[in-house]
């Protein structure tokens, strides 16, 4: 097998446990040329944003930045669908040349007028940066003549990395709160949840939950969104954050300007959706009630699945399983819920991990793991092979890595269909596992199932 | 018919211009495609045709940060094309600009000069694709020329003896892996030298791997794509791309022939009876080798199929969209076999369309037919509901569309990205017109059969 080789400039971005001088280098812009799995600045505004389904989402710029990203999301709305179309202004080279501001606004008052959305967004893209767009401008004047919160966001693919991104659009989610007209009367039992997608209905179960507890979610941010409620977000006494990366920006300045304490969780697994749920509970210590029926909902969530789990665990016991997602959170929460399965994890990386995020992880893996920051597609191949992975955790980009080498791959991206969060979706998450690992067909691979194929055949 | 004309672009029917090229990219032997501008570009492109093809495609990013965009891309790209070429050892590097890199107004091909254009024996090749002018088809074609342009400078006419046997130069356009495989056959079978660019029928959708393979194998090779000002001829598919060459504009062919004197024959994408008989009579024409026998059996047999399948698809009303030549080829196919494309549609904008389409489809047919450049999908919808449509034929952007009006939607072209195997559908000639057909009259036996009260066990 041929080696691949680490380009120099990486090579800091890459820890083995085990070795001497821990000092992953991280929070960096990518190296050019090294075809990194992360996107820009743009893409991450737009995920976070994505769910609300009643606002509109408008991407200044030419066609491809609205292209790529119509309706590939897995986020789901229990009512108005207005988040699923694909709205640009398309420029053409006479806008690039005269400036895109008339035709953004045209386009802002047509879209306004035909869809009736709560509340507009207006994603820069790139071009927009450069050309001088005064966004802000148009934003701000049609608001005043529509009625309804029309957002800037600023989210120029150049303008840093996805950190930046997630902060453009905590900025554009709090003037959408910060504009609410709602009188601040607090909810006694109220929490916000923050930086949960409701990807394949992710929203409804963990709210449910909360419902269970006897706790109200008075917003969520931004799963099954809706603009009025997240208008209301300022009522909650709460603010738990899932998805640190994105949205915890949002909860320090809710907390700095509102007063409204944070929490971080995760919903991935049974141990973190365990303590995420007795977390807010103790937050709650006031109503004992609460901590009695979150113990009850643990029980009794925890014991339906588990007959299924131990059955699983059987023919997962041993296997090997590499992470690459965005988040770091996630990956923590994926180690806990793979080790409870009885897998080993060989290989742990993330697009936007930071020095502590990376600690941690190190010290949650066995020595010799391979630990990642910002990798590409021959970097993953590369540790993928030398680990000998049985599967592959990621996203899209991610999977023809995992199928090329013939080893299975669990898609916990956007871009999913299955719940996977929560008592129910970490059933879902291990029978995913279970089913792609003990298919027959790795059998057949090259790579892997050499020995049951004719001798002739298994040549080049 | 009117609907309110809108300034925004809503649910687009069409990609950006550097998707195109970089597909091309992916067709060369051991090419990288580097896109000069934010590393964005590069991921969307990437997921987007990875969700089309299942295969990685590796899509390099010169990575532009804020003072990048400020004082230029020149140190970016440089450090791009020696990491790509640290990394993968390509043969050659294929760089698009994006719509940041082209405002900026980087000199890329100066850039590229001052390197020699080439590092380490790798080739460094650029074609220009502003992705606020045109579509992806646009960058499809744009990346053809360049990289024709380039390994044929005027001082490097090689040298070839037609005699022994004939050789043919073959730009089929944006096509399916299985139509480029299908392409290779009959060249295989009549014994004549190809040259088809590009080819990513191998390298996006090769098998798994018993070795790593930084580049996939396959691609046409730039050895080849050298040979082509000798080649007994060009063919090259697209009615609306020989619109433009006939300009000099966008075409290989049209500069080959410009600077080699390579004859050169154009043609629409071979999808019909009708097509695939004019393709096989040009091949008589440039090579003076005739149909093989294979190929009249399809032939025979597909018309055969017409005639049982008649009645089922007769007066039938479908809606077509795509890249415009795909949609001139599907459409000249649907009234051959007497579908009215009662709406003929796509994102791309050259105005010509309507113009081709006019000479392709019989003048009874052609009444009948709206033809919309510059559209999107939900102006498509709209027309559609007064049009009363029985199905919707092109790709997995329609389905939107299709679920809305509850009507079939019959999945052809780019992309492909709900179902498994999108790349494996074939198009062109008999055998793809013949599966082609056989869909469709399932499609609508199907929707009778579905829609019927009884549920007839015997159409």
């Amino acid at each position: 097998m041929k080696t691949i080789s680490v380009l120099e400039d990486r090579k800091k971005q890459i820890y083995q446990k085990g070795q001497d001088g821990f000092d992953i280098s991280c929070e960096q812009k990518s190296l050019a040329g090294s075809v990194s799995q992360r996107a820009c600045v743009f893409c991450g505004s737009r995920v976070v944003l994505y769910p609300i389904a009643d606002a509109l989402h408008l991407i200044h710029g030419p066609i491809g930045c609205a292209s790529y990203t119509w309706d590939i999301r897995g986020a789901l709305s229990s009512g108005p669908e207005l988040h699923r179309m694909s709205f640009s202004t398309d420029l053409s080279e006479t806008d690039i040349i005269f400036g895109g501001e008339k035709k953004l606004e045209q386009a802002l008052f047509e879209l306004i007028d035909a869809y009736e959305p709560r509340a507009a967004f207006v994603y820069c893209t790139c071009i927009v940066g450069i050309i001088g767009d005064d966004v802000d401008a148009v934003c701000r004047k049609v608001a005043a003549r529509v009625g309804i919160p029309v957002l800037p966001v600023h989210s120029e693919g150049f303008k840093g990395t996805k950190k930046d991104s997630y902060k453009a659009a905590c900025d554009a989610l709090f003037t959408l709160i910060d504009q609410s007209k709602e009188p601040p009367k607090k909810i006694p039992l109220g929490i916000n949840i923050l930086g949960e997608f409701n990807i394949g209905g992710e929203t409804w179960i963990i709210k449910d939950y909360y419902r269970r507890m006897g706790i109200e979610t008075v917003a969520v941010m931004t799963g099954d969104g809706r603009v009025k409620d997240i208008q209301s977000a300022q009522r909650a006494c709460l603010n738990v954050v899932q998805c640190s990366g994105s949205l915890t920006h949002l909860a320090k300045e809710m907390e700095e300007v509102y007063g409204i304490p944070y929490i971080r969780v995760s919903y991935f697994g049974i141990e973190d959706t365990a303590s995420a749920l007795y977390d807010v509970a103790s937050f709650f210590a006031g109503s004992p009630a609460i901590m009695e029926k979150t113990t009850r909902l643990v029980q009794e969530e925890v014991c339906a699945i588990i007959p299924d789990l131990e059955e699983i665990k059987q023919d997962l016991a041993g296997k090997r399983a590499a992470i690459y997602v965005g988040g770091a959170f996630k990956a923590f929460s994926l180690i806990k819920a793979l080790k409870y399965l009885g897998m080993e994890v060989v290989l742990v990386g993330s697009q936007t991990g930071n020095k502590e995020d990376y600690a941690l992880l190190k010290k949650m893996c066995r020595p010799g793991t391979i630990i990642l920051d910002d990798a590409n597609p021959l970097e993953l191949a590369k540790y993928i092979m030398e680990k000998d992975a049985h599967l592959f955790i990621g996203g899209v980009k991610e999977k023809p890595i995992a199928y090329k080498l013939g080893i299975g791959f669990c898609d916990h991206n956007h871009e999913r269909k299955i719940p996977l969060a929560g008592f129910a979706g970490m059933r879902n998450f291990a029978r995913e596992i279970h089913e792609t690992i003990t298919s027959p067909i790795w059998e057949l691979v090259p790579g892997k199932g050499q020995k049951n194929i004719p001798e002739s055949l298994n040549k080049g | 018919m009117k609907t309110k004309a809108y300034t925004a672009t809503r649910n687009a029917c069409k990609m950006c211009t550097p998707l195109g090229a970089a597909l091309v990219f992916h067709g060369i032997e051991g090419t990288i495609p580097l896109l000069h501008g934010s590393q964005g570009c590069s991921t969307y492109m990437r997921r987007y045709m990875i969700s089309h093809f299942k295969e990685p495609v590796d899509i390099a990013s010169s990575n532009f940060s804020e003072e990048t965009a400020i004082f230029g891309g020149g140190a970016n790209l440089k450090q791009a094309i020696e990491n790509v070429s640290r990394q993968y050892a390509p043969e050659m590097i294929g760089i698009a600009t994006t719509c940041l890199s082209e405002t900026i107004g980087d000199d890329v091909p100066m850039i590229l000069e001052k390197m020699g254009n080439q590092i380490n024996q790798t080739a460094l090749v650029h074609v220009s694709t502003p992705s606020f002018s045109g579509t992806h088809v646009d960058g499809f074609h744009g990346a053809v020329r360049a990289v024709v342009g380039q390994c044929n400078p005027l001082s490097n006419r090689t040298k070839y003896t037609p005699k022994t046997k004939k050789r043919i130069n073959l730009f089929p356009g944006m096509l399916s892996n299985e139509d480029l495989r299908h392409l290779k056959e009959i060249f295989t079978d009549l014994n004549i030298d190809l040259i088809l660019l590009p080819d990513y029928s191998e390298r996006l959708e090769g098998p798994s791997w018993v070795e790593y393979q930084a580049i996939q194998k396959g691609g046409t090779p730039i050895r080849d794509i050298r040979k082509m000002n000798a080649s007994t001829g060009s063919m090259e598919f697209g009615t609306i791309l020989a619109r433009f060459a006939g300009k000099g504009e966008k075409s290989a062919a049209a500069l080959l022939k410009k600077r080699f004197d390579v004859p050169w024959e154009s043609l629409g994408i071979p999808i019909g009876v009708k097509a695939t008989d004019i393709f096989f009579s040009v091949m008589e024409r440039l090579t003076l080798k005739s149909m093989p026998e294979k190929y009249k059996k399809q032939r025979g047999r597909l018309i055969d199929a017409y005639v049982d399948g008649n009645k089922y698809v007769s007066k039938k009303r479908a809606i077509v969209y795509g890249e415009e030549d795909f949609v001139a080829a599907m459409a000249g196919f649907l009234a051959e076999i007497g579908i009215i494309p009662v709406l003929c549609a796509s994102g791309g904008n050259s105005g010509l369309l309507k113009q081709a389409l006019s000479e392709l489809i019989p003048q009874n047919i052609f009444k009948q037919v709206e033809v919309h450049n510059g559209m999107d999908f939900t102006r498509m919808e709209q027309q559609a509901r007064e049009l009363s449509p029985d199905f919707v034929i092109g790709n997995s952007k329609g389905y939107t569309m299709a679920r809305h009006l509850n009507i079939p939607l019959v999945r052809v072209g780019f992309p492909i990205h709900d179902r498994l195997g999108g790349s494996r559908i074939l198009h062109i000639g008999y055998q793809g017109t013949q599966h082609l057909f056989d869909t469709i009259v399932n499609t609508l036996l199907q929707t009778r059969q579905d829609t019927s009260k009884i549920g007839y066990a015997y159409m």
